[in-house]
């Protein structure tokens, strides 16, 4: 019961009427960028992430989040009425909400996918509320070597779980960790890797990297393909909306099961961009009209949607409990937290309840408004997707500049925006995933610091990872994790 | 996103440029260097154990160096080795490499010339040159939005946020 009065205590922190207003604000430029190819949540909160330094903590991160929410719901949008994912986690959308709008059905397609999107982030919440103190008391008791090996897991998790080849995952993951180490040495205060010059002696700031990988190498990618945009019409009105919240309820087995996977794969580092495409297909395989996926049936809209919600507000669990995002949005949220001076992980719940309770609630309200607005302007929205690419381009490139600059007034940021941007390009064509390098370079100083921590404490024993039941379990499960593709490859030919 | 670029479509895209294997060999290579270059510098400043620091300075950076050389070498020689079956996958053909150049080439341009002249009057440049370049406007349609922009970016920053971005002469001649 304690979750619930605090969490009642939450929604006395949220109800004012500025952190209200920055709520709807924040859902609305969230829906812009999410369903903008190019922007997404991770670096459209990364460049209006400046903005919110004046702020109090509690409304910029509530202003943020809205932003996550709007982004969540917006991705949606181009899909279904596009067929262009604004974001990765709406790729599965496209395989029967397209063909749904084609039919003319784009405004049941939209309810659906909108509404299942909140019952999934709504159940999520509920989850996390609960757990999220338990998680949080616990880790309580982490020192060091605990906090080390939970990294150690989080990073073990994305060669495990990653579908990409794991040599690939891990050189992405290790040039993450390579840019995190340059600059000042937190523990000796000396200055390392910066070869001399002036430029990297603050090393490389991991917005600037989201905003290039994400932004600036996604501009690329789409550019390249030569997009134009052929839209479907986006009728709604509120007597669609009405029969398509009939329809939905006897979908229940898949929302519950899309939500069960969206929670899972976002607590875990999986992230929602899989718990979707899982979610699809689970939702292909048992139900009894399987073979009629992507030719537009409801259910398949409905199974990627909740899967994608749940694990975006689940992956606030790890990141607000153990400062470990789930995600790479996830990972700018927390990046924000540190700029603000919040330190996440367990002390946060102790020593800064009316944040951490206030976020939670707006969690709860912001999806809840987030729906609302979201229905009510989605011609608004197919409107301005209308706008020709070759105008969108360019000022998606020139917001992306203003971010990365206003982030510490320097000027050779924006020079290493457009070589993240290179990056991020080369890596999303040749299949290395971009999420572990972000987490990497957001985890890099914390990581290398609680392993140092704990190896001095040790005297330079590794087997401290290895010296109680809980670091002992948590390393051996990494290890399990970082040698997956190997086991199930010598599985494989062993039978 | 690296599926769906098959022969079939060469006839628009133009001639091809560059395999998926050329460029996987590239990109490792270019890690394994990267890597190196890490691995020394890393071991200059000192790998092993300092007293009283525990692992030092350059301890985390040269293990996490040594990995990335190992598995972009895996990465490398798998590529290396897999001729026939990935083989000719096209990365770019000749339309696309010049798409994503004119906008890679310009966007460099911008960034480097907004430290010289400010960031508005080089986005307004950027603007009207994307706009007439990639989306073949006329002049009178592109110079609207190449001046309301910055425009409307001056106020949002300068007047109501108060964030100052990069300025150059011309700010300076408005008082700014």
């Amino acid at each position: 019961m304690d979750a619930f009065f605090s969490l009642l205590h939450g929604f006395e922190v949220l109800l004012t009427v500025s952190n209200i207003g920055y709520m709807v604000l924040g859902i609305l430029f969230g829906v812009l960028l999410g369903f903008l190819p190019g922007v997404g949540g991770a670096n459209g909160i990364a460049i209006l992430l400046p903005l919110t330094f004046s702020m109090p903590p509690t409304t910029a991160i509530i202003m943020l989040a809205a932003i996550y929410w709007g982004a969540l719901f917006g991705g949606c949008i181009s899909a279904i009425l596009f067929n262009i994912p604004g974001e990765p986690w709406s790729v599965a959308t496209t395989f029967d909400g397209h063909p749904l709008a084609k039919q003319g059905r784009a405004g049941e397609a939209l309810t659906a996918s909108l509404s299942s999107s909140f019952i999934g982030a709504l159940i999520a919440t509920i989850v996390l509320t609960f757990l999220a103190p338990i998680v949080a008391k616990f880790a309580l008791r982490f020192g060091p070597p605990e906090f080390f090996s939970v990294y150690l897991l989080t990073f073990c998790s994305f060669v495990g779980m990653g579908r990409q080849s794991p040599f690939k995952v891990i050189s992405s993951m290790m040039l993450g960790f390579a840019f995190a180490a340059v600059g000042t040495d937190e523990i000796t205060g000396g200055l390392r890797l910066t070869f001399g010059t002036e430029v990297l002696l603050t090393g490389f700031h991991f917005l600037i990297a989201v905003i290039g990988l994400f932004g600036i190498g996604e501009i690329l990618v789409t550019i390249e393909k030569g997009l134009h945009f052929e839209g479907q019409s986006s009728k709604i009105n509120p007597f669609v909306v009405w029969q398509t919240w009939k329809k939905l309820p006897q979908y229940w087995v898949t929302i519950i099961r899309g939500t069960a996977v969206g929670v899972w794969l976002g607590i875990t580092p999986g992230g929602a961009t899989p718990a979707s495409f899982m979610s699809y297909g689970l939702a292909k395989r048992f139900s009894k009209d399987g073979d009629k996926f992507g030719t537009g049936m409801l259910e398949g809209v409905v199974a990627p949607e909740t899967a994608a919600h749940a694990a975006g507000t689940s992956a606030l669990l790890p990141m607000l409990t153990l400062g470990i995002p789930g995600s790479p949005t996830a990972a700018v949220l927390l990046g924000g937290l540190l700029i603000w001076g919040l330190d996440p992980g367990p002390l946060l719940f102790v020593e800064h309840k009316d944040f951490v309770w206030g976020l939670i609630a707006s969690i709860y309200l912001g999806n809840l408004v987030g729906l609302f607005v979201v229905l009510s302007t989605v011609p608004l929205w197919a409107s301005i997707m209308k706008i020709p690419f070759a105008i969108i381009a360019p000022i998606i490139i020139v917001i992306c500049a203003i971010g990365s600059y206003t982030l510490s007034n320097a000027p050779a940021d924006l020079v290493f925006m457009v070589m993240f941007g290179v990056i991020g390009y080369l890596f999303k064509k040749l299949d290395y995933p971009l999420a572990p390098m972000v987490l990497a370079i957001v985890l890099g100083g914390r990581t290398e610091n609680s392993f140092r921590q704990a190896m001095l404490g040790a005297q330079g024993d590794l087997s401290v990872f290895w010296s109680n039941g809980l670091v002992g379990s948590i390393t051996a499960l990494s290890m399990v994790m970082l040698f997956w593709p190997a086991i199930t490859w010598l599985f494989r030919r062993l039978r | 996103m690296s599926e769906g670029h098959d022969s079939k479509v060469q006839g628009e895209q133009g001639k091809p440029v560059v395999s998926y294997r050329t460029m996987n060999i590239t990109v490792s290579l270019l890690l394994m260097i990267v890597a190196t270059i890490v691995m020394i510098a890393s071991y200059k400043l000192g790998n092993g154990w300092a007293k009283d620091v525990g692992p030092d300075s350059g301890y985390f950076p040269f293990y996490v160096s040594l990995i990335m050389f190992f598995t972009s070498g895996v990465t490398l020689v798998q590529h290396l080795m897999r001729r026939h079956r990935e083989g000719e996958r096209v990365f770019l053909h000749h339309r696309e490499m010049m798409m994503v150049l004119q906008v890679l080439i310009p966007t460099l341009i911008f960034v480097v010339l907004s430290m010289y002249i400010g960031i508005y009057i080089s986005m307004a440049l950027f603007i009207a040159f994307f706009m007439m370049w990639h989306g073949h406007y006329a002049w009178y349609k592109a110079l609207p939005v190449a001046v309301l922009v910055p425009v409307i970016l001056f106020i949002l920053f300068e007047i109501w946020f108060l964030v100052p971005l990069p300025k150059g002469p011309f700010e300076a001649w408005l008082g700014y």
